[in-house]
């Protein structure tokens, strides 16, 4: 529930400040935003069930984003940050394919 | 990476949160919610972000450095034409007598009935010879051939002994070979082409491309460039 008020919250600040993004955070934020996705999708089947831990959600939800922008940010210094990111973003989409999967199988029984 | 984002949420969220929810509100739910505002803020900004910029601003360093040297080359390309303007507008200025018009008009005529057929060509260029002993070749074969020389900016070109105009047409004929413009062409297919002997090899040689597509159909294409291509061959206007 406060995750729902909270992600709206959020997005209805985003709607009335227009946000700019800052330069050096342009290539790292698609990547942080696909890995708090995960986390959340993580957390919604945690929650069906009845797992739901808040430390764990809130320590996944930082150490993932966080991972994922270093490892872009690695990948830029070492030339292969386009081909990481890719990487970063296939292993986050599986991820969250089998979440929605796992969460799919607890709501429907299908 | 979160930083940023995270002032002007936490203002409102905690102010907003306690008068909404007084009872069993902890530091873990607080932090969550907190945390959900930071993503949904962050993809607003993104997708805001995305919708406003166009490619460039996301663009890497290397396509960057692709789309301005393409940007330049043209460029360089467009200014040489400027000049050439420049130059023939001057000489019509200058000229009183009509001569500079006269060989102008002249130039331009010549351009145009070299690029229409109606008047014999040299200079640098390639000579591909479609070797097909069994007869395999079909006309279609030979109008990609044509295609993709014109694609990689022939000039002129020659089949054999039929000048290329933009109303060339190749046709089965009846006994088995094939025809251009009414007359049966003679095996091996000889191509006479002018232009960049470089860019007409390469693009003969793409993977995949003509010489590929012949050998497989069992015919062989041997291309060889040449300084200097003389076309004889001439349509009527």
């Amino acid at each position: 529930m406060i995750a729902l008020v909270g992600l709206l919250a959020g997005i209805a600040l985003g709607l009335f400040f227009h946000p700019d993004v800052p330069l050096w955070l342009q290539p790292y934020l698609p990547i942080a935003i696909v890995a708090a996705l995960d986390a959340m999708f993580g957390g919604l089947r945690a929650r069906l069930d009845g797992i739901f831990d808040e430390k764990v959600f809130v320590v996944s939800f930082l150490s993932n984003t966080i991972i994922a922008v270093l490892i872009v940010f690695f990948g830029d210094q070492l030339g292969v940050g386009s081909q990481l990111s890719t990487g970063v973003v296939v292993v986050l989409g599986i991820r969250i394919f089998s979440n929605v999967a796992a969460i799919r199988r607890k709501l429907f029984q299908a | 990476m979160t930083e940023p984002e995270e002032s002007p949420v936490h203002g409102p969220e905690t102010d907003a949160g306690p008068a909404r929810r007084p009872r069993r509100f902890d530091r873990g739910r607080l932090l969550i919610g907190v945390l959900c505002a930071v993503l949904g803020f962050a993809v607003t900004a993104e997708v805001r972000s995305n919708d406003r910029t166009t490619k460039f601003a996301t663009a890497r360093q290397d396509e960057l450095v692709g789309i301005l040297g393409d940007l330049s080359q043209r460029s360089e390309r467009l200014r040489g034409d400027i000049r050439d303007l420049e130059n023939t507008k001057s000489g019509l200025e200058r000229d009183t007598q009509g001569q500079t018009a006269v060989e102008d008009a002249r130039r331009r005529a010549a351009t145009y009935g070299m690029l229409a057929g109606t008047l014999p060509a040299a200079g640098p260029g390639i000579q591909f010879t479609i070797d097909d002993p069994r007869g395999r070749l079909r006309a279609e074969d030979l109008l990609d051939a044509l295609e993709e020389l014109r694609d990689a900016g022939a000039e002129v070109i020659q089949v054999d002994d039929v000048r290329v105009g933009v109303s060339t047409y190749f046709a089965d004929a009846a006994s088995g070979g094939v025809v251009a413009d009414g007359r049966i062409l003679t095996r091996p297919y000889r191509f006479l082409v002018i232009g960049d002997p470089h860019t007409l090899v390469t693009a003969l040689g793409i993977p995949g491309g003509v010489l590929q597509t012949l050998r497989n159909s069992g015919a062989r294409g041997s291309v060889a460039q040449e300084q200097r291509i003389v076309i004889r061959a001439i349509r009527s206007p």
